[in-house]
């Protein structure tokens, strides 16, 4: 039992050395060409416009409940394509009926208009 | 999960079946025929009340054991579906005249339903919190039905806060419970308890979360605090249904929960108890008494009556009387169940555009210039006072007896005496109506009408068979294991 951490042990040791030297080597035999662009705060996307201290209009939470819908029927369904070849033909019965309330969903939505886009 | 197990719950399947179909169906229905709404979800409920008829109070197990259905669930699923009937008769012309009608009120009124059904069958604590949640939301969106109107908003919000706070509260519970024995499912906490194996310590705080969770849930002094703003916010028809639906749920889960699995943490938990009881009897009468507005005085009025229906849990762990108590709290249930759509038929009535026409002064005259309307509200008030001739009467009759069968004559005095305070502000309204004068406009409608007139014929007239009900309810309480 102990054994086991011990080797849990060792391997944070580990993880925490190898950085250490690719970051410590790195320093010593890079060369140092600095710019205003390798300067700045490394950030993925678009730069963003104007500032983020704004407010939304709280009727985007359709659009939430709507990925709702789609979200919790990928959730099912990903199991249940996984074991589908095991199962009975009741439990699929089931899972086709469990789409067909969140099917009554999605119709309800749709002919509330919500996903006309205006 | 086989078709035995679908066939059980039968009801229940049809039901929330049904509640998702009337929602679609409701989509085409044009917006100046949505009686046709309505008349779907009261047809559905009709027939789920016929199923549950059929199948009677015969033990039925099902889903592993996590659902159990009992002449108990029998008893407490005819009310739910009658008050589910009643709703929908209160709500149609209320809705229409407070241009708030949207197809949504039935299904949610329908969901909810199946939410308090699961509760009455529920074996399991996971099943309790699920039924919980499930009655608990469509609540939450019909108290803010009105959404135009800041209190309805503001009643909306300070529910589903509340609420799920509680709700919350009630989750932590079944967790520590779990921790304590290893058991969601009642058998198994059952036989943890007697057996004394598991953290008594776990046991007794788990079962205190659970205490405080559906303390909120029906409105126990000092969980109390939400009740009168919601009451008063919240369309009339939901709060109708609400402050009976929510509140028989909420007790029939303390029932399957407390007297089933706690007996053996008495000695801890009856002085609780009994001091929550004895609070909320007092708290709501005292307060009820400065009320001006009609709705805030039936809010605190229906705080008073659940610290009535408290009372007959404090006896619960002595095997001999307890079911005696449960059986009067379940009759006191019924009576309270009538009393309280009868009266919000009339208030339904009495109440104008903008909220005008629901203080008591407003009531004057109405004695005189509608005799029918005066007379069903008049023995809606004496009923909750609990004045002979009614099922009010023959409620707290039972319960207070009960109460001094397993030796808590205090508490069945402070009942007493509290009622005699009640006595107050009820015939207070009782007054304003015969002896002042007045013309109140009164927006008449059949069903409404139907549902006061009738609710006020049935509390009178079982008030002189009160000794059947009575079996009908021991009847219910003896399966409860």
């Amino acid at each position: 039992m102990l054994a086991d951490w011990t080797y849990i042990g060792i391997f944070i040791l580990v993880a925490l050395f190898v950085p250490a030297i690719a970051i410590t080597f790195a320093a010593i035999l890079s060369p140092r060409v600095p710019g205003t662009l390798k300067q700045s705060a490394y950030e993925c996307g678009m730069e963003s416009v104007g500032k983020s201290w704004i407010q939304y209009k709280s009727q985007y939470y359709i659009f939430a409940l709507v990925f709702l819908v789609f979200d919790v029927e990928i959730v099912f369904l990903y199991p249940f394509a996984i074991a589908y070849n095991q199962l009975t033909l009741f439990a699929v019965l089931e899972v086709i009926l469990f789409l067909l309330i969140l099917v009554a969903g999605l119709v309800y939505i749709w002919r509330k208009g919500e996903l006309e886009w205006a | 999960m086989t078709i035995n197990d679908l066939n059980t719950i039968l009801p229940l399947v049809v039901l929330a079946g049904w509640s998702v179909v009337v929602l679609l169906a409701d989509l085409w229905i044009p917006k100046d025929r949505k009686g046709w709404t309505a008349a779907l979800s009261a047809v559905g409920l009709v027939v789920v009340l016929g199923l549950t008829l059929a199948r009677g109070g015969t033990v039925q197990k099902a889903f592993f054991g996590t659902v159990l259905v009992d002449g108990f669930a029998l008893y407490l699923d005819i009310i739910f579906l009658v008050g589910g009937l009643a709703g929908i008769a209160l709500a149609y012309d209320y809705l229409k005249r407070m241009e708030l009608e949207r197809g949504e009120y039935y299904p949610l009124l329908l969901i909810a339903i199946s939410g308090m059904m699961l509760m009455t069958y529920a074996n399991d604590l996971i099943i309790v919190f699920l039924a919980l949640e499930l009655l608990s939301l469509p609540l939450y969106i019909m108290a803010g039905f009105a959404r135009f109107n800041l209190q309805s908003e503001e009643a909306a919000l300070k529910y589903f806060l509340l609420g799920s706070f509680a709700s919350g509260l009630v989750l932590y519970g079944v967790a520590l419970l779990f921790g304590a024995s290893g058991h969601t499912d009642l058998p198994g906490l059952v036989n943890t308890m007697r057996a004394g194996t598991g953290n008594q310590a776990l046991f007794l705080f788990g079962a205190a979360l659970l205490l405080v969770g559906f303390s909120f849930k029906t409105g126990i002094v000092p969980f109390h605090m939400w009740m009168p703003d919601v009451y008063q916010g919240a369309p009339s028809p939901a709060t109708a249904f609400m402050s009976v639906g929510a509140k028989a749920a909420g007790f029939a889960a303390l029932m399957r929960v407390f007297v089933t699995v706690f007996p053996s943490l008495s000695d801890d938990l009856t002085p609780i108890l009994w001091a929550l009881a004895a609070i909320t009897m007092v708290v709501g009468n005292v307060l009820a008494i400065s009320q001006k507005n009609i709705k805030r005085l039936l809010a605190y009025s229906s705080i008073a009556q659940s610290g009535y229906l408290l009372m007959a849990f404090v006896p619960y762990a002595n095997a001999e009387v307890s079911s005696d108590s449960i059986a009067a709290m379940l009759f006191y249930l019924l009576a309270y169940t009538l009393t309280t759509f009868g009266a919000w038929a009339v208030i339904i009535q009495m109440e104008q555009q903008e909220r005008r026409g629901l203080e008591v002064a407003d009531y004057a005259g109405l004695g005189k210039r509608h005799p029918w309307l005066g007379l069903a509200m008049t023995i809606f008030m004496l009923s909750f006072t609990g004045v002979p001739l009614t099922l009010g009467f023959w409620g707290k009759f039972y319960l207070f007896s009960t109460a001094v069968e397993g030796g808590f004559v205090g508490l069945a005095l402070i009942g007493l005496l509290t009622s005699v305070v009640s006595a107050f502000y009820y015939l207070r309204v009782v007054v304003v109506m015969y002896m002042q004068p007045g013309d109140p406009p009164v927006k008449q409608n059949r069903w409404v009408n139907l549902t006061a007139l009738l609710a006020a014929a049935v509390v009178v007239g079982l008030a002189f068979i009160p000794g059947s009900v009575l079996d009908l309810a021991l009847q219910a309480v003896l399966q409860l294991q």
